[in-house]
């Protein structure tokens, strides 16, 4: 046995120790979850999440309810979860058999979603509503109605470019597909042109062009001049930096020195943010396990009825 | 600190006997030596216990750090708030659950500030599972804090469409020529909020939690720029939020960036909405800024010892050198 296996093992030994002992020689246990029954307005049943508190309340009120109820389903979801995020974060250790089904199953699920997203919120609404209004309304949508309710033949073209650009996948006359897919590269080249020319082109340099001296009331406003001073100060050195027709000596040369310390600044506020984000996601699965899973801890008080930090939080 | 020490002691226990073989190491390598040849995945688990701890210690005691709200957030705040009651808010939540951490809170404070401010909220998304996030945000906030509120009087969750930048192109001109009913499949002309609704620019506000694309740029250049008299704010991923920076204060009334600007309104919230003990779901992102402090911690310190290495190094490499001292830094590089 070498050394990675015995490490492995021995995590596994204490993991699953711990989580026997919490889930049985303790009061609350752990990773359950609960759901609150209801009726609609119109009539229908209706599940909502609840909490292990709520759940407890309500068997104080009247044992034996039936309204909030223990829910297999999304406990074994629970657990599911967990067990995924500790097979991901297994990988930083090394390889595992855990993060390969972990990585298999999550692009699974998602292309499988994005298949049947695909279906019901682009093709049956916009493309087959259109073309076939009342069949969609019988069998899917049965709240379209009014002019939406109106077949509109325009939407062949569509259906047909549609047809074409799944032509790639024919054994011959692969270059249909070519044709729709010309369509729509031309016409995001189009719209993006336009956006970007209007809403970042033309409407940035209208933001760089800010008075330098900045006066309030007829105040001189220190701090919104040096503001705005960088601002002017430093689009003009950043864009020295990329002006390439004189050669970056001299003056020139300083100034586009002064740009590179403009761009590391930014690249620097860059990264700093790109890091309190991936903490930020660090930080939710570790309260997932820690208060989801595990009931350690319960910060949102949704346990608060038997946890011990009943007293804490009062 | 001391009681929390002493009640958790078996965390702080399991902490030490982690990093006793680290503490072995050095002690038996040198610290120069032992750094120089550190696993990274040391860095891995002492990056765990920066946020697990105090995630911890938040966790069971209650506290939270202060948090001051910088003037972008207040300037998103003020945009909210300057509403009257039954004004039109378009909500666009185009992110998905792995941005949830990141985003989830000020969601929930948008939200929230929407129903104190009695707003009208139409909710759509950019992002197939933009709508999950919608119904979640809902049933967290609305459903269980303001049950007065009537869905399709006060609230509609029109769902999501697919063409990107192009979805915000038509919505802006002429909303039912792609929404003709809203994520319950119930028509458009039957909902009494969505009545002389016809286009985005009627909305009094835009509100976007955006984690890429499409979102907060798509929303500037084709929904905020052409239309100036349509106000819009967002909260973004932190990776993205030096992107949209340039677009405030003209094309972009209001910022969130990342955890931080979440805690921030999330406290402008509070303070005006929460009352004397608010509910612990509206401190998600205030509770967040905790790891987020031990964390950067702890990556400044290890950026300051991995530079002290660096020099070290390149100053031994040096020192057998008599001459010029090319050729060791060539080696160097």
């Amino acid at each position: 046995m070498n050394r990675d296996q015995l490490i492995w093992i021995v995590l596994f030994a204490v993991g699953a120790a711990a989580l026997l002992g919490r889930a049985v020689l303790t009061e609350q246990g752990m990773g359950r979850e609960y759901i609150r029954q209801t009726v609609t307005p119109a009539g229908g049943t209706e599940f909502l999440p609840a909490t292990y508190g709520d759940y407890v309340r309500a068997e104080q009120a009247q044992p034996g309810q039936t309204e909030y109820r223990f829910s297999r389903a999304r406990t074994i979801g629970l657990w599911l979860a967990a067990f995924f995020t500790l097979a991901v974060f297994s990988f930083l250790y090394s390889d595992n058999p855990f993060y390969k089904v972990a990585e298999s199953v999550l692009v699974g699920v998602s292309a499988g979603y994005w298949m049947v997203v695909g279906f019901w919120d682009v093709l049956v609404p916009n493309l087959i509503g259109r073309l076939w209004p009342s069949m969609v309304q019988a069998w899917a949508m049965p709240g379209l109605a009014g002019a939406e309710a109106q077949r509109n033949l325009w939407y062949i073209v569509p259906l047909v470019l549609g047809v074409m650009l799944l032509w790639r996948l024919a054994p011959r006359g692969t270059w249909i597909a070519r044709w729709p897919l010309s369509f729509i590269v031309g016409t995001f080249a189009g719209l993006q042109l336009i956006g970007f020319l209007h809403g970042d082109f033309l409407a940035q340099i209208r933001n760089t062009i800010l008075p330098l001296a900045v006066f309030e009331a007829g105040a001189f406003d220190f701090w919104a001049s040096v503001r705005n001073l960088l601002i002017v100060g430093g689009v003009l050195c950043a864009v020295t930096y990329f002006f390439f027709s004189f050669e970056h000596k001299g003056a020139v040369g300083r100034v586009a020195k002064v740009g590179i310390w403009f761009l590391m600044i930014t690249f620097g506020a860059a990264f700093g943010y790109t890091v309190m984000g991936r903490i930020a996601l660090l930080a939710i699965r570790i309260e997932f396990l820690l208060d989801d899973w595990l009931w350690l801890i319960d910060p949102s008080r949704r346990r608060a009825v038997s946890m011990l930090l009943q007293g804490i939080w009062g | 600190m001391g009681a929390f020490l002493r009640d958790q002691w078996w965390v702080v226990a399991i902490f030490i006997a982690t990093l006793v073989p680290l503490v072995r190491r050095f002690a038996s390598a040198g610290v120069m030596e032992g750094l120089r040849t550190l696993d990274r995945r040391w860095i891995f688990l002492l990056m765990l216990w920066s946020v697990l701890l105090p995630i911890y210690f938040i966790g069971v005691t209650g506290r939270t750090f202060p948090e001051v709200p910088s003037a972008l957030a207040r300037a998103t705040f003020d945009e909210i708030d300057r509403l009257a009651p039954g004004d039109p808010v378009l909500l666009s939540f185009d992110y998905d659950p792995a941005s949830e951490g990141e985003l989830q809170p000020m969601a929930t404070a948008f939200v929230k500030h929407c129903a104190e401010k009695k707003l009208k909220m139409y909710f759509m998304a950019l992002w197939p599972v933009g709508p999950q996030m919608v119904q979640n945000t809902v049933d967290r906030v609305i459903r269980a804090d303001y049950p007065n509120l009537v869905y399709g009087e006060d609230y509609v969750n029109l769902g999501y469409k697919s063409g990107y930048e192009a979805v915000i192109r038509v919505i802006t001109t002429n909303i039912r020529e792609l929404y003709t009913t809203d994520a319950r499949g119930t028509a458009i002309q039957d909902i009494p909020m969505m009545k002389g609704i016809t286009s985005v620019q009627q909305m009094k506000l835009i509100i976007n939690v955006s984690a890429g694309y499409p979102g907060v740029k798509e929303w500037v250049q084709y929904g905020a720029t052409p239309y100036p008299a349509v106000h819009l704010i967002a909260g973004t991923t932190g990776v993205q939020a030096p992107l949209v920076y340039p677009y405030v204060p003209r094309q972009l009334r209001g910022l969130l960036g990342a955890i931080k600007g979440a805690a921030e309104y999330e406290k402008l919230v509070i303070d005006t909405y929460g009352g004397p003990n608010p509910d612990p779901k509206y401190l998600e992102g205030l509770r967040r800024m905790g790891p987020q402090l031990v964390a950067h911690m702890l990556i400044i310190m290890l950026i300051i010892v991995a530079n002290v290495l660096y020099f070290t190094e390149k100053r031994a490499a040096r020192r057998p050198s008599t001459g010029s001292g090319r050729p060791e830094r060539a080696e160097g590089r």
